[in-house]
């Protein structure tokens, strides 16, 4: 076992180091570098301040030399210091992980809660109405882009009746603390997390309805309903505990997705969290910002997939390290 | 000319006259009343506050509330006491004299003197991205802490302008002055302190900026704001809306047509298009004369004769934009009439690029350009790039759309001249020393994105602005940039399309919103609720 977890992790530690690799040439093979767009958001500047900049920022080095010089920080803790804000990088992600890890928890909890529950149900009665409406619901949730249903949401519930706010995760002139804080982010969290959330909570919920109509189909059904248990105990005890599989898969693999989806979410609602970070990062070739951001994300996903595993022995204790 | 004042008479008098503004109740409705809080909204994202190493207008906007400035400018170019009561420019242009006033304080506590605005103007003339502006100051001489004297190498008329509060804050020295790199200096964005009527009392990089009224403000009784909020995001839709629903009520620099008929027809908004003059965008069509065909003059002159410019500003920007047929904005005091103008006619463009030796081939066609254009902006730019192209089609040119993902990538095809024809929106930055040499000075062919990636040289356009740059005499400075302003109108190194139609949206609530030329990027001691 415990062997198994060092080898485990000794992998997870080199897969995070390719991604390193592959983020650094991917992000500096994109055109234009962070000092060009620091000139343009200053309306010009002179070729002298320019190199200067170049310079500091160790950009007048050959790619091998920079990356070289960024792996030696990363493996001493050091993310660097953002371009374009002057600011240590792993500060901007701290002060932004928060808001992220909210708006994903709130967004996970909904899509496989809701998902979950609402393919059960279906699966209940496959050929109900109750069962073809979820189906209809679930197929529009699956094929509406993210971005489009946010704005849909937000002509509706913010525009048309303005009962939720546009943007942003507090009042613009809150003054902070106590419940009223509370209150008012959870009232911003609303929209994007619906936003967020609809696309796999109907993933889930189809997922889930095949799922269930795979195993109440099975033997061991047939042979529990013959010993006469309660519909109920059928269902949830012995069905949905197998169903279950399948979906926490997903969701251990969606958790990229997820983080993906995060930045369009993000970027409409003006949620202040991670993704925002990195698209606007990238937006300005804030190479360490981007790298920073990125490389935690990698290891959130990849952290993801080691519990996913180990949720997989709770969820089936049959199932055993190889 | 109103852009030099040149004794200290006339700069009492002015100060007189605004103190007897200031002092005179206008009618009871009209009294300025203090309180409330005004959230700006804005698609700029600031680098930090710090606008003496930092310009553009995101910092600008938030910087010209915390620091104050020399002087100030009304809507006429006209400067008006600020930091300093009264300024001389000598008769050689040499030397700027400033008499600065006795109780002006930063936001700590500490008094503004001449050892910071000496302070300043160096660490701006070594950091600010415009090398132009302070490029001539030598050293700046403090005989006592209220005088404040700036001496130059060569005659330097664009110094008073310079002295605005978008381009000239006035740093404590007793802060930046600790030897660290200005540009990086942890202050910049961290509790900044300056002189001018607001303090910060939070920056969120990408977020939020909140001002707050600095109650010690040199000014008696102002500002009359209670708080500032600089609401940041990335999405112009969701300002617009917020704007709508009373969120945000002031949301300056927009320019596209929708939004603007949209906001227009909105009761409780009200729009002006003031307050740009010194900012003075212009969005224009950029050629490679460095390239085949584009290095015949006649092929440049045939492309501008086959662009409907009052189509561009009518159609696609909704009336609300207006022709520019010159490198100086319409506003600008150094804005010449007597300009090359290239009036609309296809037939006459086929017949141009016949005569220049470009005869169509078999398909129809004469040549092939790629175009460009500045990602982000659809109505100034895309849109017009789309309408060139149909045209150009029209007269036997194939034009190739160039997008570039973003503006990295288009600053970086900029910087490489990697292009044959470019859409671009440059800003003339209020003195053309500052904003518009840049662009036609063959000193100033650079792999930098806005420089002279055109290409231009002509010996004669680089005297006429190294002598305008340096000339006293503003009735002389006005006859070297005109001469300039027809040379490069009919070389057309750029062809100008429109000026591009900024506009301040503000809810009706407000009063006194800032209309001087630097429009939004005035300090807002002056802007109250009704």
């Amino acid at each position: 076992m415990l062997r198994h977890t060092a080898a485990r992790l000794l992998q997870a530690a080199g897969l995070v180091l390719a991604v390193v690799v592959l983020n650094f040439v991917l992000v500096h093979a994109a055109p234009g570098d962070p000092v060009e767009t620091i000139a343009g958001a200053s309306g010009g500047m002179s070729p002298e301040l320019m190199a200067q900049l170049r310079q500091q920022y160790g950009l007048d080095q050959p790619l091998p030399v920079q990356l070289w010089v960024y792996l030696g920080k990363v493996v001493q803790g050091d993310l660097g210091h953002s371009y374009f804000f002057n600011q240590p990088v792993a500060q901007m992600i701290a002060a932004r992980v928060p808001a992220t890890l909210l708006l994903m928890l709130s967004a996970v909890s909904l899509a496989f809660g809701v998902g979950t529950a609402l393919g059960v149900l279906s699966a209940r009665k496959p050929n109900g109405w109750l069962s073809q409406f979820i189906t209809v619901l679930s197929l529009v949730g699956f094929a509406a882009p993210v971005f489009w249903l946010g704005i849909m949401l937000v002509i509706l519930l913010a525009s048309v009746l303005p009962i939720l706010p546009v943007a942003g995760m507090r009042s613009i002139d809150a003054s902070g603390g106590g419940i009223g804080d509370v209150l008012d982010v959870a009232h911003h969290l609303v929209l994007p997390t619906l936003t967020l959330s609809l696309v796999y909570l109907a993933q889930y919920s189809r997922l889930a309805r095949s799922a269930m109509l795979d195993v109440l189909g099975a033997d061991f059904i047939r042979t529990a309903r013959a010993k006469g248990l309660a519909e109920r105990v059928v269902l949830y005890r012995h069905a949905l505990r197998n169903a279950l599989l399948p979906v926490v898969t997903v969701l251990g693999l969606q958790f990229g997705n997820m983080l993906a989806g995060a930045i369009l979410v993000e970027t409409v609602f003006n949620w202040p969290g991670l993704g925002r970070l990195a698209f606007e990062s990238v937006l300005r070739r804030d190479y360490p910002t981007i790298l920073g951001v990125l490389l935690f994300s990698s290891i959130v996903v990849v952290a993801m997939n080691q519990i996913t595993d180990l949720c997989y022995r709770l969820i089936d204790p049959r199932i055993k390290a190889p | 000319m109103p852009l030099l004042a040149r004794c200290t008479c006339r700069a009492a008098l002015l100060g007189i006259g605004a103190l007897l503004s200031l002092a005179q109740p206008a009618l009871a409705a009209d009294q300025p009343k203090r309180g409330g809080t005004l959230v700006i909204g804005s698609t700029q994202t600031p680098r930090h506050l710090n606008g003496a190493v930092q310009s553009g207008v995101a910092t600008g906007l938030s910087s010209t509330q915390i620091f104050a400035s020399p002087l100030r400018f009304d809507g006429q170019w006209n400067p008006q006491p600020y930091l300093a009561q009264s300024w001389r420019l000598a008769d050689d242009g040499k030397s700027l004299t400033l008499g600065l006033r006795k109780d002006a304080l930063f936001h700590d506590g500490k008094p503004v003197t001449s050892a910071d605005v000496a302070f300043s103007i160096m660490a701006i003339k070594a950091n600010h991205p415009f090398s132009t502006m302070f490029g001539p100051v030598e050293k700046v001489d403090t005989p006592d802490p209220h005088t404040a004297i700036i001496r130059m190498s060569v005659p330097h008329p664009a110094i008073v302008l310079a002295m605005s509060p978008a381009l000239c804050p006035i740093l404590p020295r007793h802060i930046y002055g600790d030897g660290q790199d200005l540009k990086n200096h942890p202050r910049n964005s961290t509790d900044p302190v300056g002189s001018g009527p607001f303090r910060v009392t939070e920056f969120q990089p990408a977020q939020r900026v909140v001002l707050e009224r600095f109650e010690r403000f040199f000014l008696p009784g102002r500002p009359y704001l209670d708080k500032v909020i600089v609401s940041i995001t990335l999405d112009r839709a969701s300002l617009v809306l917020g704007l709508e629903r009373g969120d945000i009520q002031m949301l300056p620099f927009v320019t596209q047509s929708t939004d603007l008929k949209r906001l227009a027809s909105d009761p409780r908004l009200s729009l002006t298009s003031k307050g740009y003059d010194g900012m003075g965008p212009l969005n224009w069509l950029a050629f490679n004369t460095a390239k085949q065909p584009l290095s015949h003059l006649q092929v440049r002159k045939a492309i501008a004769t086959a662009i409907d410019k009052n189509f561009i500003t009518r159609a696609l920007m909704g009336g609300f934009a207006t022709v520019s047929d010159g490198p100086l904005v319409a506003n600008s005091p150094f804005a010449a009439s007597d300009l090359v103008r290239y009036p609309f006619d296809l037939k006459k463009a086929g017949a141009m690029l016949d005569a220049a030796g470009y005869k169509a081939g078999a398909n129809g066609e004469r040549f092939r350009l790629g175009l460009d254009y500045l990602p982000g902006n659809e109505d100034q730019q895309k849109n017009v790039a789309e309408y060139i192209r149909g045209q150009l089609k029209k007269v036997g040119i194939t034009v190739e759309m160039r997008a570039s993902a973003d503006f990295p990538a288009w600053a970086r095809r900029m910087a490489a001249h990697d292009f044959d024809l470019s859409m671009d929106m440059v800003f003339n930055w209020g003195d053309p020393v500052i904003g518009v040499h840049r662009t036609y000075l063959s000193s100033n062919i650079k792999p930098i994105v806005w420089t002279n990636t055109q290409s231009y040289a002509n010996p004669k356009v680089d005297e006429l602005l190294h002598t305008a740059g340096s000339l006293i005499d503003p009735a002389q400075r006005k006859a070297h940039y005109a001469a300039f302003q027809k040379i490069v109108t009919d070389e057309l190194p750029i062809l100008f399309i429109n000026q591009v139609p900024y506009h301040t949206i503000t809810s009706k609530k407000l009063a006194q919103v800032p209309t001087s030329i630097w429009g939004p990027m005035s300090p807002l001691d002056e802007v109250y609720y009704k």
